[in-house]
């Protein structure tokens, strides 16, 4: 199993690298480059000051040299300094992710703890009611703008209703509340965002572990099971729901680039202090070292969500970690 | 039962049975010429203001009501549907281009060639689409002409997936080793005799490219970086949705429903289509 991991874990390397070398290339596109964006904001830079930039940001260097300035210090970790603020970018970043990530842990936790149960459901009773209503709620889930739903859903429970609260993570009286109450309140303000993100996970991913499930009912191995004088409730949980559930965990480490990427759209509409949300106000206001530097943790945190998905794929399925162990 | 006939002949037969999938051709149909006659169907000028007529709600004059400069929401939302197909066809158009192109070299060259391109499709498919798309967005300006490119330019991964697992196959028949022996060069064997047997599942992917290149547009243009205002599209209407959330919930409820009919329109379709197009499905009857 150690060796699958290690094996994985190198197998990644080149992803990195082809990662930082699009990051580095989409940002250096720009007509200009990063300095006149700095330079522009204030009319009287001279020439000299932006001479000056460019050797303070080595942009004076054949773009390669540049290239791999810029991959060393990712190395440690030194994402560079913010334009906008002057603060270290990895800390602005730091400062920021566990938010996003409470919010993408939460959503993926949801979107498995409804859509399997709804999939195998509606498997097991092919073509009932159940059924029906699922394939409606899928092309339904697949084709709703999640931004237009949470406009609708912030209409509707924060101003019609009001009991959900529609922005940011915490009330402004957070900090005189007791610690649970606290939590509460914290809880409050993350169930629309979370709801909403998994939304379009919960369509996929009933769908596909219902064509999964389907798959493996037909197999010989559970007609072998039935024929035995198993149960049925036994059959379906030990011998189908297991093989049923293995592909859909890769699928939903693939939905990850999904959720991060929605963190723009969501964490902007609830106004949520994360990733996404800096990231949007970087993309605006040009802050070219925190876009790069958002970019490849992005990626990478993508990466690490395959991985662990392969890896719990590892751990179901005795014949991968075998392979992978010669 | 299966009588003879071209392939095309023969999922239209079976893609014309399936009543939602002919429901969401229809709808589109419907949508492309309100689009096209945008000029002749349009109650007024989706760019008219009104001061006097400021977020007014649906009544007989203004069938959606106004927005906050008191112009039609119907006008811009027949104007803004010109966006939304623009952007579907456009976007799809460059992804699919750049998907064949890579998936047919990957699967054709195999080797070295294969590795490299499918690395590539991997570090690709590592990023967040929104975040590379709102990362070339704020180095260039947000426009309609941008949107579309980069949407195309970061959608083309699945093509290329799928075209590369047709040649890997393809490329193995007899028909292509004759070809091959009757002195068929690279690029006539790939594009004449292997990749028509290879689109069908293009055609399927791209239909439901359509309705996520929508989703995107509508989306980015929601956040302020597609169309730009003053010109209409169905994201930038709910922009003025949002920012009146308390007061006109006209101009958050319409543009959001002809997004998801349009949008739900082509996956009908694309369903409609992976079903017809898929020989291995027609045993079994019915759906």
């Amino acid at each position: 199993m150690l060796s699958y991991i290690a094996k994985r874990l190198l197998l990644m390397i080149p992803l990195v690298i082809g990662i930082t070398l699009i990051t580095f290339i989409v940002v250096h596109l720009a007509p200009g480059g990063p300095v006149e964006v700095e330079t522009e904001m204030s009319m009287k830079a001279s020439a000299q000051a932006r001479e000056n930039l460019k050797k303070l940001y080595g942009l004076d260097k054949p773009l390669h040299e540049q290239y791999f300035a810029w991959l060393k210090r990712l190395l440690t970790f030194d994402f560079g300094t913010s334009f906008v603020d002057g603060r270290p970018v990895s800390g602005k970043i730091a400062e920021r992710i566990p938010v996003t990530l409470e919010i993408n842990v939460l959503s993926l936790a949801l979107i498995f703890a409804l859509a399997v149960p709804i999939g195998v459901l509606a498997a097991t009773r092919q073509y009932s009611l159940f059924d029906k209503l699922t394939t409606v709620f899928v092309f339904l889930g697949f084709s709703t703008p999640t931004f237009w739903l949470a406009l609708l859903c912030m209409i509707l429970f924060g101003v019609t209703l009001g009991i959900l609260p529609i922005s940011g993570i915490r009330s402004i009286d957070a900090a005189e509340m007791g610690s649970v109450e606290r939590l509460f309140d914290h809880l409050k303000h993350l169930v629309l965002p979370v709801a909403l993100s998994a939304f379009g996970g919960i369509a996929g991913l009933s769908r596909y572990s219902r064509s999964s499930m389907l798959e493996v009912i037909r197999q010989d191995y559970i007609r072998t099971a039935r024929a035995k004088g198993l149960q049925e409730s036994t059959v379906l949980t030990r011998h189908a729901l297991r093989n049923a559930l293995m592909p859909v965990v890769t699928i939903l480490g693939l939905s990850v680039p999904g959720l991060i990427g929605g963190a723009v759209i969501f964490e902007t509409i609830f106004a949520i202090p994360g990733m996404g949300q800096l990231f949007y106000a970087s993309a605006m206001s040009r802050d070219y070292p925190t876009i790069m530097g958002i970019l490849v943790i992005g990626a990478v945190l993508t990466l690490v969500g395959n991985l662990l998905a392969d890896i719990s794929y590892a751990l179901v399925d005795p014949r991968i970690r075998v392979k992978g162990d010669t | 039962m299966i009588t003879a006939g071209t392939l095309s002949g023969l999922a239209w037969k079976r893609f014309s049975r399936n009543r939602l999938a002919v429901f969401g051709l229809m709808t589109i149909a419907l949508l492309a010429l309100i689009a096209l006659l945008a000029p002749v169907v349009s109650p007024s000028d989706p760019t008219a203001i009104n001061v006097y007529k400021v977020l007014s709600p649906p009544s007989s004059t203004h069938l959606f009501g106004t927005d906050e400069l008191g112009r039609d929401v119907l006008a811009r939302m027949i104007w803004g549907s010109r966006i939304s197909l623009k952007v579907g066809f456009v976007a799809v158009g460059i992804a699919i281009s750049i998907g064949v192109l890579i998936g047919a070299a990957a699967g054709f060259y195999g080797g070295r060639v294969d590795s490299v391109l499918m690395r590539f499709v991997d570090v690709m498919l590592a990023f967040p689409t929104l975040f590379l798309i709102l990362a070339v967005i704020a180095i260039l300006e947000p426009s309609i002409s941008t949107i579309m490119i980069i949407i195309g330019l970061t959608g083309w991964m699945n093509v290329a997936r799928l075209v590369r697992a047709e040649f890997l196959t393809l490329k193995e028949r007899d028909f292509i080793a004759a070809a091959r022996a009757a002195g068929a060069a690279d690029v006539r064997l790939i594009f004449r005799h292997i990749l028509p047997n290879a689109l069908a599942p293009v055609f399927v992917s791209a239909t439901f490219g359509i309705a996520g290149a929508i989703l995107t547009e509508s989306g980015l243009s929601f956040l302020g970086l597609g169309v730009q205002p003053p010109d209409p599209s169905w994201g930038n209407i709910l922009t003025a949705g949002k920012d009146n959330i308390t007061v006109a919930w006209w101009l958050s409820v319409f543009p959001g429903i002809a997004i998801l009919i349009t949008v739900l329109s082509y996956n009908l379709v694309g369903e409609g289509l992976r079903d017809a197009l898929d020989p291995r499905l027609w045993q079994d009857g019915k759906r």
